[in-house]
């Protein structure tokens, strides 16, 4: 690399532009004034260069010298990911706050990968065996959850001419390859461009179940491994709390959490929990599989616009291992604001509000990025990704330009309701706006593994859902008495719908995390009252008597039922019939 | 460093001045603006472009010329000179004593923007803070190192709310030091003489700063006003271990003065004209609320900010409520009714609320009679917006008995007065007796221990 430098011409607040620096490429990082503070290259004009830098630029001013890199911004991906905290740009925050106190200071550096931390390498590949692109060298046991997989780089292939176990750092040369250009030796850590997809052998269609243990979301609206989905509400709906319980439950092997312009006190709310909370599979901590990125909303705005990007690079290269990742980024709005921010400062022709006509096009290129792959690499490795973005729209309204955007290549949509949310309903996940294209998918997969009335006891209370809303107009006008019988009838259905099943305490220890396999039996519970209940009032038995039955206090605190008690379920279904069989009629 | 003092400004627009031909000149730098008369006002540097530099003027530009102007850059950014002698004093929106006292000899000097707060070295808030008022110990908890907003209107008593807070506001544990860092932004000066005088005739005072932006003050000193104040909180909470309360009111004038700004740079705005950057802008104020792990100070944010046309999802009080931890909404219909404080309970929120409540912090049921009486309070009104259209005969009874408790609740629990200072364990109090107005069995968010030992026994 030329020792090229040039000179700062104009500050404006994150964007700096500089003249002088000849070669320069698009997205090349930089290095601003005496400071070195990180910068990107997003426009060339002319022999200007305009810079995003991700710290805070004051002091910075023309004539400043500035540093070119010859590199794109690139994460570090190697052992030590997990368990780890970065900010938008991938420093760790932990060895930042060891090293240069409570408040991010600028110009700071660490590595990302800490270099003391000992590894142990175990060879998969051997001696003479030839390998190409994303072939397994070896393994390391990175968590008590991970085993992190030694791929080989990018355009190393050949013949494996030394590997042997070895500990050391991520530094160590743990195999030589030899190439058609020579050997090359291949540490455990490598280098990636973060707006660069990393490359897969094929895309498949995602068909996998994700379970994440919230009833409304497995039962009504479910998300498959590998798949998209959007959680828009305005604030005080829930979204952060929907995303934390999706990152404690889902049962992905991999979660790599982004907050992107979010609080401060939710990024340690989240470092508080997961090293306490307990994994439901495997009873380990959930920190041992999860990757935080925390980029608060007070944090440089130019990092923020690349958190996301960091944050998909180091899932898609978990992906690669063969592993279920998911990726959840709250809140999308906070990075499309960013790029608004860039944009108006490069003073570029305005789109919808303000933001910047690319913004659908960068929207559907990010989630295009999940998907249930088959990985590069000679074994036909398969990995999944999927993401779960956060929307905050102003004002609660959907219409606005990154809601939509988003909506049209997301294929779950998960509508966060205020009115909900003042009712206390959680999650406040509105019924009949939210929708899931896996339904079909899902459904088959858990009426063969889960039961065989899955779909259509689905089917059977969304429909109930929706009568009952289309009846409340009609009680609103004149009153509930007014409904024939059995209206009511549905109508108490559906408030057991909602009050007993979909209700879910996310702060209650047991409610939490629900299996399918419960969740089912939850929701059976509620239609064998309904199914039984009809033909009773038929044979003349008082409504009202139906509507107060002893037994539905016990179907209120069903939830509470412990997954290892499921047989529970059966006996309050009896509970239910004898009583209403009992009744006088 | 050199001097650099230029004569060459060449436009003024707004509160901008373009200066030309200027060498060396850094972004964010502090400028003095000298007038041919001898005055002086402070600027920042907003933007430079090769030889032109974009000058903030604070004071505003009324009579500044470009002939008769001197810009001289200082080679340093805002910086606040800081020193535990500010308590019990009065500052101006620049941080000068207006109060007739000495100057502060600085102990330290900080950069009034500060340096984001490292996630990692935050320490979860959940110290129950006790203010007093019913409707925020039990329904919206407040706790240390959280930003809970007011969200008012016009002619609402959100100062006199603001001003009970804190006088009121304790920690249950004792002997603890405490501080109050007061912002206001373009409030009128009757507001601010309230406040004033509340804190002198509690004798709150002496633990407080003030830093006075009145409504007939420059508009584009608000830009620095609350960064003055919580530069301030922050030296006293992580330098001098205090726990430090700051109200900032109003921030809806900050919003504009910035506003102001951003029009005058012909930027593309954003909703309703604030600028694109209204979030990150704001979010640099609420985040410096906080604690930090091993520092024993912290600092709890109460802005007020008035809603225009009361209407919660204009871009303000909308982005407001992003970032902060939820917020106490305050009503026009309650305050009519003559309630204060008229907190209207069921949009409000505090987010942090669970880690802060229950055996312990508060008490054990805390978490328990929260989700009944706010159930029992939204039925209640429910019934009653049923019973305007249907009239009262079509409710039945126990809607009835609803109505009456959401009446009784709005009465006794929510009305309290100005100086009445409830423990938690009164507004505990008063919350079990309006719920024994309800039958047990519709207590279905209340533990049966609970309902054992609290339920209000009846003759």
């Amino acid at each position: 690399m030329s020792n090229a430098q040039g000179e700062v011409v104009k500050v404006s607040g994150p964007l700096v532009v500089a003249k002088g620096l000849a070669n320069a490429c698009m997205y090349e990082m930089v290095r601003v004034g005496e400071a070195r503070l990180f910068g990107e290259i997003i426009e060339i004009r002319g022999g200007d260069c305009s810079i995003q830098v991700y710290e805070e630029t004051e002091g910075i001013g023309p004539g400043q010298p500035v540093f070119r890199t010859g590199e794109a911004l690139s994460v570090e991906l190697g052992p030590g990911l997990i368990r780890s905290i970065y900010d938008g740009v991938q420093r760790p925050l932990d060895k930042l706050n060891a090293e240069f106190g409570d408040f991010i200071v600028r110009g700071a550096e660490s590595p990302a990968l800490d270099r003391k931390t000992q590894w142990d390498f175990v060879p998969v590949a051997k001696v003479g065996d030839a390998v190409a692109e994303g072939d397994v060298l070896g393994t390391v046991q990175e968590s008590k959850l991970v085993v992190h997989k030694i791929m080989v780089p990018k355009g190393a292939k050949g013949k494996v001419s030394k590997i042997a176990p070895v500990t050391g750092n991520v530094d160590t040369v743990v195999a030589v390859i030899d190439t058609a250009n020579g050997s090359r030796e291949v540490t455990m850590v490598q280098r990636w461009p973060v707006r660069q997809p990393r490359p897969v052998a094929r895309k498949l269609p995602p068909k996998e179940t994700m379970t994440t243990g919230q009833r409304v979301l497995d039962m009504l609206f479910p998300l498959t491994m590998g798949g998209t989905a959007c959680v828009p509400g305005p604030f005080g709906s829930g979204k952060t709390v929907v995303q934390h319980q999706l990152a404690k439950w889902a049962n992905a092997r991999i979660v790599v959490y982004v907050g992107c312009g979010e609080r401060g006190n939710e990024m340690t709310d989240v470092l508080m929990e997961f090293p306490e909370l307990k994994d439901p599979e495997s009873g380990e901590p959930l920190m041992e599989r999860t990757v935080l990125i925390a980029n608060t909303s007070n944090m440089p705005v130019a990092a923020r616009e690349a958190s996301v990007f960091t944050g998909i690079t180091i899932a898609e290269y978990f992906r690669d291992m063969g592993y279920s990742v998911a990726l959840m980024a709250d809140s999308t709005s906070r990075w499309a604001e960013a790029m608004r921010e860039m944009s108006g400062r490069l003073e570029e022709m305005p789109g919808e509000e303000g933001y910047p006509a690319y913004l659908a096009s960068r929207i559907a290129s990010f989630y295009e990025r999940a998907g249930s792959v088959v990985c590069t690499g000679s074994e036909e490795r398969k990995g999944t990704l999927s993401i779960i973005g956060a929307v905050s729209p102003p004002g609660g309204d959907f219409s606005e330009p990154v809601v939509q955007a988003t909506l049209r290549v997301v294929k779950v949509f998960w509508g966060l309701d205020d009115k909900l949310a003042f009712a206390r309903h959680f999650p406040a996940i509105n019924w009949l706006t939210s929708y899931s294209l896996y339904q079909e998918v899902v459904d088959s997969h858990c009426n063969e593994h889960v039961d065989a009335k899955w779909q259509e006891n689905r089917r059977r209370a969304m429909g109930i859902l929706q009568r009952e809303a289309e009846l409340d107009e009609l009680v609103r006008l004149v009153g509930m008495d007014a409904l024939p019988q059995t209206d009511r009838l549905l109508m108490q259905a559906a408030k057991m719908i909602r009050e007993d099943f979909l209700h879910q305490n996310a702060f209650d220890d047991r409610d939490t995390y629900t299996s399918l396999k419960k969740q089912f039996k939850m929701l059976d519970v509620i239609l064998h009252y309904y199914d039984k209940t009809q033909p009773a009032l038929g044979e003349g038995v008082p409504l009202n008597k139906l509507l107060t039955l002893n037994v539905l206090e016990e179907v209120a605190r069903a939830k509470l039922i412990a997954e290892s008690d499921l047989d529970q379920f059966d006996a309050l279904k009896d509970n239910i019939s004898k009583e209403i069989d009992a009744l006088p009629r | 460093m050199v001097t650099r003092e230029y004569r060459t400004a060449k436009e003024i627009i707004g509160p901008l001045v373009l200066v030309d031909g200027v060498e060396g000149v850094t972004f964010g730098e502090l400028t003095d603006i000298k007038l041919d008369d001898g005055s002086v006002r402070r600027g920042r540097v907003l933007e430079v472009n090769r030889d032109k530099a974009v000058v903030q003027v604070f004071e505003g530009t009324s009579g500044l010329s470009p002939e008769n102007i001197a810009v001289k850059f200082l080679g340093k950014g805002i910086e606040l000179g800081v020193s535990s002698d500010m308590l019990g004093r009065v500052f101006d929106g620049f941080g000068r004593p207006i109060d007739d006292g000495p100057e502060i000899i600085p102990e330290k000097w900080l950069n009034i923007n500060g340096n984001p707060m490292n996630p990692y070295a935050r320490d979860y808030p959940n110290e129950f803070i006790q203010t007093g008022i019913s409707t925020i110990d039990l329904l919206n908890t407040l706790v240390r190192g959280q930003k809970l907003p007011f969200f008012s209107a016009s002619g609402l008593p959100h100062s006199r709310m603001a001003a009970q807070v804190a006088r009121q506001a304790k920690v249950l544990k004792t002997g603890e030091k405490f501080a109050v860092v007061f912002a206001a932004m373009g409030i009128t000066f009757e507001e601010s003489s309230f406040f004033i005088e509340d804190f002198r005739r509690t004798g709150a005072l002496e633990r407080a700063v003030l830093f006075m932006n009145l409504a007939d003050d420059p508009a584009i000193e608000r830009i620095s006003v609350p960064r003055l104040a919580l530069t301030t909180a922050e030296f006293l909470a992580y330098e001098k271990g205090m726990h430090v309360l700051v109200i900032l009111t109003d921030l809806t004038n900050y919003c504009e003065a910035l506003r102001e700004i951003s029009a005058a740079r012909k930027e593309v705005p954003g909703r309703r004209g604030y600028p694109g950057y209204l979030y990150t802008d704001l979010s640099t104020i609420y985040e410096r609320a906080g604690r930090i792990k091993g520092k024993g100070g912290s600092i709890t944010q109460l802005p007020v900010l008035t809603m225009p046309e009361d209407d919660k999802t204009h871009p303000i009080p909308d982005l407001t409520g992003y970032i902060t931890e939820g917020q106490i909404i305050m009503s026009r219909p309650l305050h009519a009714q003559g309630i204060y404080p008229p907190v209207d309970v069921l949009p409000s929120l505090s987010r942090l609320k669970d880690k802060g409540i229950g055996e312990g912090k508060t008490r054990a049921d805390h978490a328990n009679v929260m989700n009944q009486l706010y159930s029992a309070y939204a039925r209640g009104k429910n019934a009653k917006e049923l019973a305007v259209v249907l009239g009262e005969s079509a409710l039945s009874e126990i809607d009835l008995l609803y109505v009456k408790f959401a009446d009784a609740f709005e009465d006794r629990f929510i009305r309290q007065g100005e100086d009445e200072n409830r423990t938690i364990e009164e507004s505990l109090a008063i919350g079990w007796d309006l719920l024994g107005m309800l039958p047990k069995s519709e207590l279905k968010r209340v533990r049966d221990e609970f309902i054992e030992k609290y339920y209000p026994k009846k003759d």
